[in-house]
């Protein structure tokens, strides 16, 4: 997998010093494939990351509920990355704590502790689909981005929020996953998402997620302080507000096992 | 106004049929707009209680319309790796459904459990090709013991198993959206059965159900209107012997139903099970118009009258009657207007618009065509006339025994109308003959009922359902309605935490219990909330804020009476032994339950404003108040009697039957007026005696009564032959109830009005105009 990554890498690189000249040639695939490359690697080097998260839920009565979590993640080159989320809110599931090893393809490796049993619970389900934390969020949407867990077609440019947008469709690979295709929208400047739509399995508008607010963090890495999801089927909706980035505080490997996640407040 | 409109429609046939066919034509022209409304939720009105509760219950958790493939393997074995195999691949195949939210199968089943330290949550059969048969035993064995499975998705035997398949209506286009979602199911089903010729495959649930309204009421339409169309036909060449009269009644009759519905559809109607039965009422309605006409027309051109003359003189000696009857119908259709259920109201209205429409063209289209139709007329005697003048001698003769005798019987009948007992069950809303009915009573005999009610149990606090009292007593309202005799089936929140505390002892049975402490509950559920894949959360069942879950029972089927004692029994419950929660019950089921009883007590008021207000126009005609008053028992006595009989034919009334009283006072005051208008005419104008003028009335219009009530009960009959039972029911007790009319303006009203219009007409006459008449002694018999 790596071997080919690598291999795409290069090729892209040569694509890109050849573009002007070969620009015809690539097709709607290619072009898609080549701009998610190009968005991944433009974030590359943040290293690690924390930063504070609260989720307000709406249904359609209009009733609310909030969710507060602390994540801490750390960059993983070449897979997906490494991440742990501490809970604080609902009141009820206040100290527990999810560690997951995300991977680019197959299940991610996922632990939960729950400190009331005072133990750690390895998770094993190719589930990524499912609401988080009963959001309109699933799990498959929070994780990180890796090239290798899509097909992508360029569909076209269109003017957006963040200037010039590239309008990409997304096939996930992953069979497990609750979507036929997503539509995202990146701009041209700094490939940062400013919308997705989630069609479902079959192939009808499910959601969209719209990005708010980015600010940039280390002269590079853009992060958006607000997320908005809406379901338009079931009428309800998420609303994920970022609070607190910080980059590069030295956290490594050791800061994301079982035993951390035993330790985590 | 009346002349001057008469001869001008017999001076210009032709301007007059032009006209009416361009009115026509613009009519028609809205009937594109006429669509059918196929969810079952058309029945009831934005402020109708049970339906509030049930939508406020579904925005709350999510909507629950839903459709079940009920598939049963021929070998009586659904734990076979083929048959596994074949319900994976429709689950999959299931999410393609057109506004499908979730699917729930035996191989989806999210089965939890545990090794060691880790916790499992995945299908219980994630791969079906690998299956073996030593796979089968641990399957079935986690199956039919899963609660939340045995009786709903899994037949304890495990001979029958249900995909069942939510499906979320957008509502946008409620025309178009079931339609869709059942031509996708029923290509899957035709595919299944193809792939799987050893597996039956039957079709239920709520989609279904709204589906079979539309095929089962438009596929009557089809067939019965024709049918009705053929009687008619039959009926006038047979007893009136006139082709071109015959000709025209058909044209009048197309052209008012046209006009109709085309009008309905500019308006902005659309039709339901019971408003798309208004083809045939019209169709039966205006027929009696036409033979009125007829009738004078032929009784005039056999004295010699000339053709032109004869018409004329008809529509001057039918005009009022014609009105009268048309405006009283027209009033008891629109006394549905107080019904609780909307397709009733539109109903009404299509019908009421309908009857005036006839009445119009039958006083201008009809006689423009006459005029013009080659009418011939054979100095032929019939017999019926001396079959009426013996009635009539018959009725003079034994009036004595007659009066109590009749009075009798009448009361008799009315006492068993109380005996009927309320029930509004949607299943059987179709007859055996739909196979929406087939599949849902299948599914009862070996899986479950469609009964459901859903319970919401609302704590009052973010996160309140992991309180271990809550919790502790949802386990106990669960255990107890598995207790109830009605129950099939409890989907309950308490068997999820109980399964999930015992996957985190390491799968130990004994710990398949409540968690005691609230903080374990909440951290239980967020693991397994966190393990589901896409569709298959818990946001069916939890709030969310968690405040609140969603409990739902099925049960097998009950009638409406019986689904109301169990709801009142969980409340009652909930009072005894969970008093600080708030509690809503509600569903589908819930709503039909309580509809019928809301429309009788609607419709009580709506017939007595129609009571009222007809017996004021016939007490204005008749220019009597004592006569209006005589009136109300024949006008009255019928529909009581109609539902006394029904005890004896159903026995059970609902939606349908609640509209028919008021429905069918409209048409039997036709009889009364006529019979009684013709009694007056007698007394007042001709100085006859009561026996006289009685047998006067009789000779007068008693064929016109008989082969008008003929049509109307032939044409109700070909109603009551609907296979949507809400129409044929209320089909065949409208022709009861108009056939009992019918018997009683001949044999009770006849003696009534020789008991209490004795020799004294005079004074006991409200009305002094009938001076005149003051010499009953000297009695002239009618020869």
């Amino acid at each position: 997998m790596t071997v080919l990554k690598k291999s795409l890498n290069s090729l892209v690189v040569l694509g890109l010093m050849t573009a002007p000249l070969i620009a015809s040639a690539e097709t709607a695939e290619e072009k898609g494939t080549r701009i998610a490359i190009e968005a991944k690697a433009s974030d590359k080097g943040w290293q690690d990351m924390q930063t504070s998260m609260n989720m307000i839920l709406r249904n359609k009565e209009g009733q609310e509920s909030i969710r507060d979590i602390r994540l801490k993640s750390l960059e993983i080159e070449n897979d997906g990355d490494k991440s742990l989320s501490v809970f604080d809110k609902p009141k009820d599931v206040k100290g527990t704590a999810f560690l997951s090893f995300s991977h680019a393809v197959g299940a991610d490796d996922q632990w939960l502790y729950l400190p009331k049993l005072k133990r750690v619970k390895r998770i094993a389900s190719r589930n990524k689909s499912g609401p988080f934390m009963g959001s309109e969020f699933s799990y498959e949407d929070l994780s990180s981005f890796e090239v290798e867990k899509y097909t992508y077609k360029f569909l076209r440019d269109e003017p957006c929020e963040g200037g010039t947008c590239y309008v990409v469709e997304q096939y996930p690979v992953d069979k497990n996953s609750g979507y036929t295709r997503r539509v995202a929208w990146l701009d041209q400047a700094e490939y940062r998402p400013w919308k997705i739509e989630f069609f479902d399995r079959k192939n009808t508008p499910l959601k969209t997620l719209t990005y708010h607010e980015y600010n940039e963090y280390e002269g590079k890495h853009w992060r958006p302080n607000l997320m908005k999801m809406v379901n338009h089927q079931s009428g309800k909706s998420t609303d994920l507000t970022y609070s607190d980035y910080q980059f590069k505080t030295g956290l490594d490997d050791n800061d994301f096992n079982k035993n951390t996640l035993k330790r985590a407040r | 106004m009346k002349e001057r409109l008469f001869r001008f429609v017999l001076d210009h046939p032709i301007w007059v049929i032009l006209l009416t066919v361009l009115f026509v034509l613009g009519s028609a022209y809205g009937a594109k707009n006429l669509v059918f409304k196929s969810d079952y939720r058309v029945f009831f009105s934005e402020e109708n209680p049970q339906l509030t509760a049930f939508e406020s219950m579904q925005k709350i958790y999510s909507k629950s319309d839903n459709v079940a493939f009920i598939l049963s393997p021929k070998d009586g074995d659904v734990f076979t790796p083929k048959t596994l195999k074949a319900i994976q691949a429709l689950t999959t195949e299931s999410w393609q459904v057109p506004f499908s939210t979730r699917v729930d199968s035996i191989t989806n089943f999210q089965h939890s459990w545990s090794e060691e330290d880790d916790m499992f949550v995945e299908d219980l059969v994630l791969d079906a090709d690998t299956l073996t048969d030593a796979d089968m035993p641990r399957l079935k064995e986690i199956a039919i013991n899963e609660p939340l499975l045995v009786h709903k998705i899994i037949s304890p035997q495990a001979h029958v198993t249900v995909v069942n398949v939510t499906v979320q209506l957008p509502g946008v286009n409620p025309v178009e959206e079931i339609p869709h979602v059942v031509s996708k199911i029923r290509q899957m089903k035709a595919q299944f059965i193809e792939q799987n010729p050893e597996i039956s495959v039957r079709l239920s649930g709520m989609v279904m159900m709204n589906n079979s309204f539309a095929e089962s009421s438009l596929s009557d339409n089809a067939t019965l209107v024709p049918i009705m169309f053929g009687v008619v036909l039959l009926g006038m060449i047979l007893l009136l012997r006139t082709f071109s009269g015959t000709f025209a009644t058909v044209i009048i009759i197309i052209f008012t139903i046209v006009s109709t519905m085309g009008l309905a559809g500019h308006t902005g109607f659309f039709l339901t099970g019971p408003s798309s039965t208004t083809p045939i009422m019209v169709l039966t309605l205006a027929v009696a118009d036409c033979i009125h006409i007829l009738t004078t027309m032929f009784y005039e051109m056999r004295q010699g009258v000339e053709k032109k003359k004869a018409i004329q003189d008809s529509l001057r000696i039918n005009f009022q009657p014609i009105f009268l009857t048309s405006v009283t119908t027209a009033i008891g259709f629109l006394s549905l207007n107080f019904s609780d259920s909307p397709p009733f109201r539109d109903l009404g209205n299509m019908v009421a618009a309908g009857v005036m429409l006839a009445f119009i063209f039958s006083i201008t289209l009809f006689p423009a065509m006459l005029s013009l139709l080659p009418l011939r007329v054979k100095a032929t005697h019939e017999g019926k006339h001396d079959v009426m003048h013996k009635l009539a001698g018959f009725v003079v003769r034994n009036r004595k025994v007659l009066l109590p005798g009749m009075s009798a019987i009448m009361v008799s009948v009315i006492v068993f109308m109380p005996q009927n007992t309320l029930n509004d069950d949607f299943v059987k809303y179709f007859d055996t003959s739909v196979p929406f009915r087939q599949a849902t009573d299948y599914m009862q005999e070996n899986l479950s009922g469609m009964s459901t009610m859903e319970i919401s149990i609302e704590t009052g606090e973010a996160s309140g359902i992991n309180d271990p009292k809550f919790l502790q007593s949802v386990g106990n309202l669960t255990e107890w309605l598995r207790a109830q005799p009605e129950t099939d089936h409890v989907s309950s929140l308490s068997d999820i935490i109980k399964r999930l505390n015992k996957n985190m002892h390491g799968d130990d049975p004994s710990y398949y219990t409540l968690p005691d402490d609230r903080e374990l509950a909440a951290q239980y559920l967020l693991l397994y909330e966190m393990s589901l894949p896409y569709g298959l959360d818990l946001n069916n069942q939890l709030n969310v804020d968690k405040s609140s879950a969603r409990v739902i029972a099925t049960f097998r089927n009950l009638t409406s009476t019986e689904q109301i004692e169990i709801e009142e029994r969980i409340y009652a419950w909930f009072a005894a032994n969970a008093s600080t929660y708030e509690v809503d019950i509600a569903s589908p089921n819930l709503m039909f339950a309580h509809i019928g009883q809301r429309n009788i007590k609607s419709m009580l008021l709506g017939t007595t404003v129609a009571l009222i207000l007809i017996s004021l126009i016939l007490g204005f005609a008749l220019k009597s108040l004592k006569f209006g008053l005589i009136s109300l028992i024949p006008n009255i006595a019928p529909a009581a009697m109609g539902f006394g009989v029904w005890y004896f034919i159903d026995g059970q009334i609902g939606l349908a039957l609640s509209v028919v009283a008021g429905m069918t006072l409209g048409i039997i005051v036709d009889d009364t007026v006529h019979f009684l208008s013709k009694y007056l005419h007698a007394r007042r104008d001709r100085n006859k005696d009561p026996k006289a003028a009685v047998e006067y009335a009789f000779a007068s219009v008693g064929k016109a009564l008989w082969i008008t009530t003929f049509v109307l009960v032939a044409g109700f009959m070909v109603l009551a032959q609907s296979s949507f039972k809400l129409n044929a029911d209320m089909g065949l007790l409208t022709a009861i109830t108009i056939l009992i009319a019918l018997i009683v303006d001949f044999l009770f009203l006849p003696a009534l009005l020789m008991k209490l219009d004795k020799n004294n007409l005079s004074t006991t006459e409200d009305n002094s105009n009938s001076a005149e008449g003051d010499n009953n002694d000297c009695v002239k018999k009618i020869a």
